[in-house]
């Protein structure tokens, strides 16, 4: 079988229409929101605070800890169930490695920086979109960072490498799903997973075309930072 | 080759190049990367001659030894108090730093500072583990009765204040009150109800446009508006030139 045709009709290697938005929550000490087609990332970050329970804390260094959460009512009509699942502390763990190793949390021992990331509207990619939020929302906050994190999944449906995949291509029954975070200024890669079969040639491929697009990306989170600040001189 | 890469004030995000070559040096909030400079947080870019460093926008406030800062009673300990100051440690205030007074063993600490309190402090131990120890005793410092506390961002701080307290005098000449700005971020303010509302949106002004040229002027004329008092941006000899809090 051969896909002719993305079902909404994208180029194979045309990402989703973005849209990306820092200072969304006023509250928060950063936050930021970030959208992919059909896929809505808000992510607001507190902290460095305190950290409790204590038998958390670090005395060496100040600790990463996400909440990644999909809202009941932001699947495909399947409610979903609210709290934390076997999925979400899986993501919870990878965010967790994709965005550690830009931080410095060095001068905050004990301290903790916490990252929630709601999804009030999904369709598929949304790690990635809360990646790439989650890194605009810490940026914002004024935390050190050596680096912002980008993320885009790429993947397999039927003989076609893609970009972006939506649900319908996620769950295609013929592919793979691989999301790749990236750091746009070093190309090091911080996160890379995948769900199907693919082949070895057309690993390699997804990944290039995955690294291309997060600098696409990137400019669009640089814009919306950069944003925050023009406007308020506005 | 050897170039910056961006402008001075130009709002840069982390991991951009700042500038490339072994000719300038990074100053705080930058970092060097083989042959290049990058931006380490997100801020503003200053370059003063060699050196490239930045400005930060946001960001929580880090404890600095001698810093004046506007702490919460949240515990009485048995020598001493627990104070929150709007940052990610608290701190402790012993007794000795906090009264010359001679104080009874088992005496009621809640005499001096009960829960709730409000004290202007200084600063005076940071730890590497970021254990703080913070006094009463130095000049200007007191317990803040009455009057309000509004909450700021500690990066526009030092606007607020302007230059030796040229700012804050002004709000105070204009609507009558008494106001103490912390380097945390917390400002007290006390006075008449109505110069209360007045000063707390000329500070909430000065924080919206703390970046921008020509404020002192901007913040005098609305003053004048709102209170009918003509001020001028003096720098007052009672305002300490440095160290915070006013």
């Amino acid at each position: 079988m051969t896909y002719a045709k993305r079902f909404d009709g994208r180029g194979f290697e045309e990402l989703r229409p973005m849209t990306a938005k820092v200072g969304v929550i006023h509250r928060a000490d950063g936050s930021a929101m970030f959208q992919t087609g059909k896929t809505i990332a808000y992510a607001a970050v507190y902290g460095p605070r305190d950290l409790h329970p204590k038998f958390m804390q670090n005395p060496s260094t100040g600790i990463l800890r996400i909440n990644y959460n999909m809202m009941p009512f932001s699947g495909h009509g399947e409610r979903v169930r609210p709290g934390g699942s076997r999925r979400s502390k899986e993501i919870n763990m990878v965010m967790q490695n994709a965005l550690l190793p830009v931080l410095n949390l060095k001068d905050y021992p004990n301290a903790v920086v916490d990252v929630f990331v709601e999804l009030p509207q999904t369709d598929a990619g949304t790690r990635c979109a809360a990646i790439t939020a989650a890194a605009m929302a810490l940026a914002d906050a004024g935390i050190e960072m050596k680096d912002l994190v980008c993320a885009v999944a790429a993947g397999r449906v039927e003989d076609k490498v893609v970009l972006d995949l939506n649900y319908l291509e996620d769950s295609h029954e013929d592919g793979a799903d691989i999301p790749v975070a990236i750091l746009p200024n070093s190309g090091k890669v911080t996160l890379l997973q995948m769900d199907g079969e693919i082949s070895p040639e057309m690993l390699k491929e997804a990944v290039t075309k995955a690294k291309t697009a997060c600098k696409k990306i990137y400019e669009v989170q640089k814009e919306a930072l950069k944003a925050r600040f023009a406007t308020r001189s506005a | 080759m050897e170039q910056i890469a961006v402008q001075d004030k130009e709002i840069v995000v982390p991991g951009q190049e700042l500038a490339s070559g072994m000719s300038y040096l990074p100053g705080p909030g930058t970092y060097r990367d083989e042959g290049a400079i990058r931006a380490q947080r997100l801020g503003m870019v200053s370059i003063e001659g060699k050196v490239i460093r930045l400005i930060a926008l946001s960001g929580k406030y880090l404890p600095k030894l001698k810093d004046k800062v506007i702490g919460k009673v949240i515990d009485v300990l048995l020598t001493g108090w627990r104070i929150e100051f709007n940052s990610p440690y608290s701190a402790v205030m012993t007794l000795k730093d906090a009264t010359s007074d001679f104080i009874q063993r088992g005496a009621d600490l809640t005499q001096y500072y009960a829960l709730g309190d409000y004290v202007l402090c200084q600063i005076v131990n940071v730890t590497s583990q970021k254990l703080i120890d913070v006094s009463m005793k130095a000049p200007g410092l007191r317990k803040l009765r009455g009057g309000r506390i509004i909450e700021v961002s500690p990066q526009k701080v030092p606007r607020i204040i302007g230059k030796d307290g040229s700012m804050v005098g002004m709000i105070k000449q204009a609507t009558k009150c008494d106001i103490a700005v912390g380097q945390n971020g917390l400002v007290w303010l006390s006075g008449e109800p109505q110069s209360e509302v007045i000063a707390a949106q000329a500070i909430q002004i000065i924080e919206q446009e703390a970046h921008l040229g020509g404020l002192t002027n901007r913040i005098a004329n609305w003053l004048k508006e709102k209170t009918g008092v003509h001020v001028t941006a003096m720098p007052s000899a009672e305002h300490a030139p440095e160290g915070g809090a006013q």
